[in-house]
């Protein structure tokens, strides 16, 4: 069945003309779920955690409607680590079951520092999560951010192209090329939509303090932008050697490439010059090829993953500057304002 | 809520200087667990966990439902339930403790001392927090309670339940944002800009009450209050009395470092999209 695709807030997709897939275009959190992640994730800062999302997956709304924390791995031994995380992942399951929660797994969370979550081992987790389940969903939530006074909770999934090229672990120029896939492509934006249950926004609605503003506010009107800033542009820094880095990589391998064809080029050339020789006296010709050579082996082409995703941080940590830097200003006018009375 | 026996009673004698402190999550853990209960159950129970500080304030932090069953003269709860999540949710966090048990519906009633007592065993003093689903008063009615047992000589008679203070402290909830946990659904968060939109709106309200209440005040409709204007000129001269030049030269100094941060990171996000055009237009081969 085909959908069209109407403009969202962020990137749409097309719906695939096979009948499994309907993508997921709106993750419908419960507000529980979401206060619980906010709650871990804030407990256990400056470590980085992770969750599971449990809930329905529904059309093309993805609901999430309860969720659990992971202990925090000690690192120990390896083995007893892995055996303990599945064990408490399926004990908690059971008992959540009990109680007649979803125990249907969606996805899952975890908590990120300054937005640097694009890694190679959150690719893994999601190719891992996809063998069992067909849409699954990643909740980034920034608990640095936050402090800030905006909510930075979003919700990730990896395209679908971007899951097929992986699988077959090549990621050469030509191909990308032929996908025509850039690194804006690797992770796309699910719109977050937040629900409750209508006995949760009555009980809310009582509780609602009468104080004009709120710890928010007070955290979003703070004028030091310094620390925050200077952050993001280290972030940014560092990402960029590592960028460069890469780039050296390719500028080494593409120099090898045409040394080597240089090389080929001079053997062809002595090879020519050895079989009119031997033409001329009359003995057997030699093959042009020799694969035997050294010089004929083909070099392998670096992967261009580690570049995409760290093209993909750069950006991101750009359009955090932008956001930040868009509220510092007006905050600072702001201040002008008061000043000038 | 004591149920009188004979004569000489024991009652506990002070005030219980218990003051409670209870998070959004386990609010919303109970409707949670209230809305998914099973047809035959009229009301939930489950575990309260948190930690005791030392002034005897005790933070109510996380919570889990526990399957029961009650029929009119007698509860089971089950143990190994309890037990087992418990444990869970200590991997988790190990700071987190039991300190008591919930159930939804107004008011205590008589199986109530049991499950206390049950859970006495856990902890010395167990807080029991009631949420009223039902909203039986028209409002939301959540109480908490401690429980000392009453004694006649040596036999354990009742146990009373005193009413304790509760502190909601819905810090994380106002991060979430009142608005949108108010409706149904909320079809997308609030972004930034707008989220900060709304902060200024709110104090420019506040600012406009102020300035009203202080013309009333001048103009004699009001009676004054010093309490108020002393707080009010406190908090103007916590403005930072800076002379106009410096200012000026402070402000412009900060704008044009957030300008140039600015077009820094755009600067880099062009180069990414141009440089992306370049490495997979050119061919070497």
């Amino acid at each position: 069945m085909t959908t069209t695709s109407t403009p969202m807030r962020s990137f749409a997709q097309a719906a695939s003309a096979e009948e499994i897939a309907v993508p997921s275009r709106v993750v419908q959190i419960d507000g529980l779920v979401a206060l619980k992640i906010i709650k871990h994730c804030k407990e256990c800062m400056p470590a980085l955690v992770t969750g599971q999302l449990l809930g329905l997956d529904i059309g093309s709304i993805l609901e999430v409607t309860n969720c659990f924390p992971f202990p925090s791995r000690g690192g120990e031994e390896e083995e007893e680590v892995e055996a303990d995380g599945a064990n408490y992942q399926l004990e908690m399951m059971r008992c959540l079951r009990e109680v007649n929660v979803d125990n249907n797994t969606v996805g899952w969370y975890q908590s990120t520092y300054m937005g640097s979550f694009q890694t190679v081992e959150l690719i893994e987790t999601f190719l891992n999560y996809q063998e069992n389940i067909k849409r699954c969903v990643c909740i980034i939530y920034d608990p640095l951010r936050s402090g800030q006074g905006v909510l930075a909770l979003k919700a990730l999934k990896l395209s679908d192209s971007f899951m097929e090229l992986y699988r077959t672990q090549v990621f050469t120029g030509e191909k990308l090329r032929e996908k025509n896939m850039t690194w804006k492509d690797i992770f796309e934006e699910i719109p977050v939509k937040i629900s409750n249950s209508v006995l949760v926004s009555a009980l809310m609605t009582e509780l609602e303090s009468d104080a004009p503003a709120s710890q928010c506010d007070f955290d979003r009107l703070v004028l030091s932008t310094n620390p925050f800033m200077e952050k993001n542009l280290e972030f940014l820094i560092e990402c960029m050697d590592d960028l460069s880095m890469e780039q050296q990589k390719f500028q080494y391998y593409y120099r090898n490439l045409s040394r080597q064809q240089v090389q080929q080029q001079s053997w062809l050339q002595k090879r020519r010059a050895e079989n009119v020789a031997r033409r001329l006296s009359g003995e057997e010709l030699l093959p042009e090829e020799d694969p035997s050579n050294p010089i004929f082996k083909t070099l392998p082409e670096p992967s261009r993953l580690d570049s995409y995703l760290i093209t993909n941080q750069i950006a991101n940590y750009c359009g955090q500057v932008n956001g930040f830097a868009g509220q510092s200003l007006s905050k600072m006018y702001l201040m002008d304002a008061f000043h000038q009375d | 809520m004591a149920t009188m026996g004979s004569t000489v009673l024991h009652l506990p004698s002070g005030p219980t200087g218990v003051v409670g402190k209870l998070h959004p999550t386990v609010l919303f853990n109970i409707c949670d667990s209230f809305i998914r209960r099973n047809d035959q159950q009229e009301r939930v129970i489950g575990t309260l966990l948190g930690s005791f500080s030392v002034d005897g304030t005790v933070e109510i932090r996380n919570s889990y439902a526990v399957p029961h069953n009650e029929s009119l003269d007698q509860v089971a709860v089950d143990i190994d339930y309890h037990r087992t999540m418990f444990e869970l949710h200590q991997r988790v966090n190990a700071k987190e403790v039991i300190i008591g048990w919930y159930s939804t519906g107004s008011g205590v009633s008589a199986s109530d001392a049991l499950i206390q007592d049950f859970y006495g065993r856990e902890v010395t003093n167990p807080i029991h927090l009631t949420v009223d689903t039902a909203f039986t008063d028209d409002q939301a009615n959540i109480k908490a309670y401690v429980s000392t047992p009453l004694t006649l000589g040596d036999r354990p008679l009742a146990a009373q339940f005193h009413e304790i203070q509760l502190d909601l402290r819905l810090v994380e909830a106002e991060r979430l944002g009142f608005d949108v946990l108010k409706m149904t659904v909320v079809d997308k968060l609030p972004s930034d800009l707008e989220g900060l939109e709304g902060t200024i709106e709110r104090l420019q309200d506040m600012i406009d009450t102020i300035s009203r209440y202080v013309d009333n005040v001048i103009e004699g409709q009001l009676p004054p209050d010093n309490a108020i204007g002393r707080y009010l000129a406190d908090t103007i001269a916590s403005v930072p009395r800076v002379n106009s030049d410096a200012f000026d030269k402070l402000f412009n100094d900060s704008v044009q470092d957030v300008l140039l941060v600015l077009y820094l990171a755009n600067l880099t996000r062009t180069q990414l999209t141009l440089a992306e055009k370049l490495n997979t237009a050119a061919q070497i081969v």
